[in-house]
């Protein structure tokens, strides 16, 4: 298959089952079918537990299918390719590192020499409006301020394909819709393609070209929704769009029988 | 919120930002109050142990040839300072533990942080060596000190050898569980941004285990001078551990009592150093829970 004209990502038939501490296996993910075009922007959705983060993870290469393939620009991932950027639910920071060591750090790791890691860092920095915080440590911002951080040491690295495992879930609800806008802003003209999971299923159809809604655990994709709204979007704006309702409760009949599924397994297991 | 705020409310607001003041002030007055309670306290603490001490012996309640009593202490200290100790100047023996000490300690230091951050990294080595580490660690190491003076002799290095065992196994087994604790979100950032294993053995498994290496640096100085004392008590020929053998020799219990006050110092002043050291480091922690002891 042609580099060139390959889906940035796909995942054929990919499974993933961990052993347990006990020794027991668990399927985490299950057959999973997905596909990625370059510079899409597809969230996925689904209850808590259902294998969101175990997707993620098997096309960051962090972890290997224990069957099915997982292409990424046409090629099997094995290791971690150089243009994948992920961003975790918890602040990965180097909390003995200052804000701008930290956005170095990816640079630094490449080999790119320490004067153009900190031209590139100091841009990406002013970007996300952190430029007058560069000398302080993590632990004296606030967690809006971090995220940004963490964006920041992302997008410096200038991945192709963007990882977002639940990013802003910690976050405030105002400083949540003001991250997503920052996050389109900072996306837009990079042509990443974005992957990124949520269990909000409002942040997932005002950032999202394509939803992926999974089933319960062990997860497999139950059903794709395209999501037409023009861009550039601002999340509130959006939020206000009669379409959007309509989007949300097309894909909410559709999210929330899983949901009800765990919940009630959940139910099962404390009964 | 700006700080300023809460200052304009208070002009607007006279009355009860006048008792707000009133107030804080008050409480920061109690708070100097119990300090000064506090280190009054201390003080009297020790003036009374030493006054009963002094009393005791003076009055023939304990026996002064065996408990000695602060005044003569206090005396010999100063003779040991002043004219020097029967095996040369007082700070001729400060400086040969000390040395044996902090040689020792750099050396264990070294090889525990070493050996540690290899066996949490390396599953492999620990797997190998595990268990006789295990073994070695049960061994009570003091004994080994007569051994290691038939082996160095009267000199420095069998003191340093002491020394170097009884730090190394805290230090090791601190870095060792600090490499294996280390945040494995941090590790698989730190892999996605495209470190290699050898960067994140550097740059992200060392710097997070180091909280864990200095907690046990602070005890393990005290191992240290432990080590030196105790191998220079057996045999050596100057040193504050051969001090307090002499002194015991020559039926001298001040002499005893004096070398322990001034090892006391020595441990105080290294420990002091050792804090701020570990205040210079540690800039990045959020503040020192609690003031640490
Ligand atoms: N390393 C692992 N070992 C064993 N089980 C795991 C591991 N990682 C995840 N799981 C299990 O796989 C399932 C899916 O987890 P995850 O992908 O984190 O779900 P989500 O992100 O959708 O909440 C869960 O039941 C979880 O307990
Ligand atoms: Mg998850």
């Amino acid at each position: 298959m042609n580099s060139r004209t390959s889906p940035a990502i796909e995942l054929r038939g990919a499974s993933k089952v961990f052993r347990t501490p006990s020794g027991a296996p668990h399927t985490a993910v299950r057959d999973l079918d997905l596909t990625v075009e370059r510079g899409e922007f597809v969230a996925v959705v689904g209850p808590t537990g259902c294998g969101k983060s175990t997707t993620l993870t098997l096309v960051s290469g962090l972890e290997e299918p224990t069957e099915g393939d997982v292409l990424v620009g046409g090629e099997p991932v094995s290791g971690i390719a150089d243009d994948v950027g992920f961003v975790f639910q918890q602040d990965a920071v180097f909390p003995w590192r200052t804000v701008l060591s930290n956005v170095m750090a990816g640079p630094r790791f490449r080999g790119v020499p320490k004067q153009e890691a900190r031209e590139r860092a100091r841009q990406w920095l002013t970007r996300v409006g952190l430029e007058a915080f560069e000398d302080r440590y993590p632990h004296q911002l606030s967690g809006g301020q971090r995220k940004r951080v963490s964006l920041a040491a992302t997008f410096v690295n200038d991945p192709k394909i963007l990882l977002m495992d639940e990013p802003f879930s910690a976050l405030d609800v105002q400083t949540r819709a003001l991250m997503s806008d920052e996050l389109l802003d900072l996306w837009s003209g990079t042509g990443a393609s974005v992957v990124f999971v949520t269990h909000d299923l409002e942040e997932s159809i005002a950032l999202a070209d394509k939803v992926v809604v999974m089933t319960a655990g062990p997860a497999t994709v139950k059903e794709v929704f395209e999501i037409d709204l023009p861009r550039p979007r601002k999340v509130e704006q959006v939020r206000l769009q009669t379409e959007f309702t309509d989007i949300y409760r097309e894909i909410w009949s559709s999210l929330g029988e899983e949901v009800r599924i765990t919940r009630e397994r959940g139910a099962g297991h404390a009964a | 919120m700006r700080p300023d705020t809460a200052g304009a409310g208070a002009v607007l607001d006279k009355a009860p930002a006048a008792a707000g003041q009133e107030r804080t002030l008050s409480r920061q007055r109690a708070a100097r109050r119990r300090n000064y309670l506090v280190q009054g306290a201390r003080v009297l603490v020790l003036v009374g142990v030493l006054g009963l001490w002094e009393w005791f012996s003076r009055a023939g309640i304990i026996d002064p040839f065996n408990f000695s009593m602060p005044s003569r202490i206090w005396h010999q200290i100063w003779t040991w300072a002043s004219n020097g100790t029967a095996q040369g100047p007082l700070w001729v023996q400060v400086w040969a533990t000390l040395y044996e000490a902090l040689l020792g300690w750099v050396l264990g230091v070294f090889a525990g942080v070493i050996l540690g951050i290899a066996l949490g990294r390396v599953r492999f080595l620990a797997d190998v060596l595990g268990p006789y580490i295990k073994v070695l660690n049960a061994l009570p190491r003091i004994v080994l000190a007569p051994i290691f003076l038939i082996w160095f002799g009267l000199g420095p290095a069998s003191k340093v050898a002491s020394a170097v065992v009884l730090v190394f196994f805290p230090v090791f087994f601190n870095a060792f569980q600090g490499a294996r604790e280390v945040d494995r979100r941090l590790v698989d950032g730190a892999r996605i941004l495209g470190a290699s294993n050898r960067q994140i053995t550097y740059q992200v498994v060392i710097p997070s285990a180091t909280s864990w290496i200095f907690t046990s640096l602070h005890v393990s100085f005290g191992f240290a001078l432990i080590g030196a004392i105790v191998g220079e008590y057996i045999g050596a020929t100057k040193g504050l551990g051969l001090l307090v053998s002499a002194s015991q020799g020559s039926f001298n219990a001040a002499g005893v009592y004096a070398a322990m006050v001034i090892l006391a110092v020595v441990a105080l002043l290294a420990e002091g150093v050792l804090t701020f050291l570990e205040r210079r480091l540690f800039r990045w922690k959020p503040t020192e829970s609690g003031d640490g002891r």
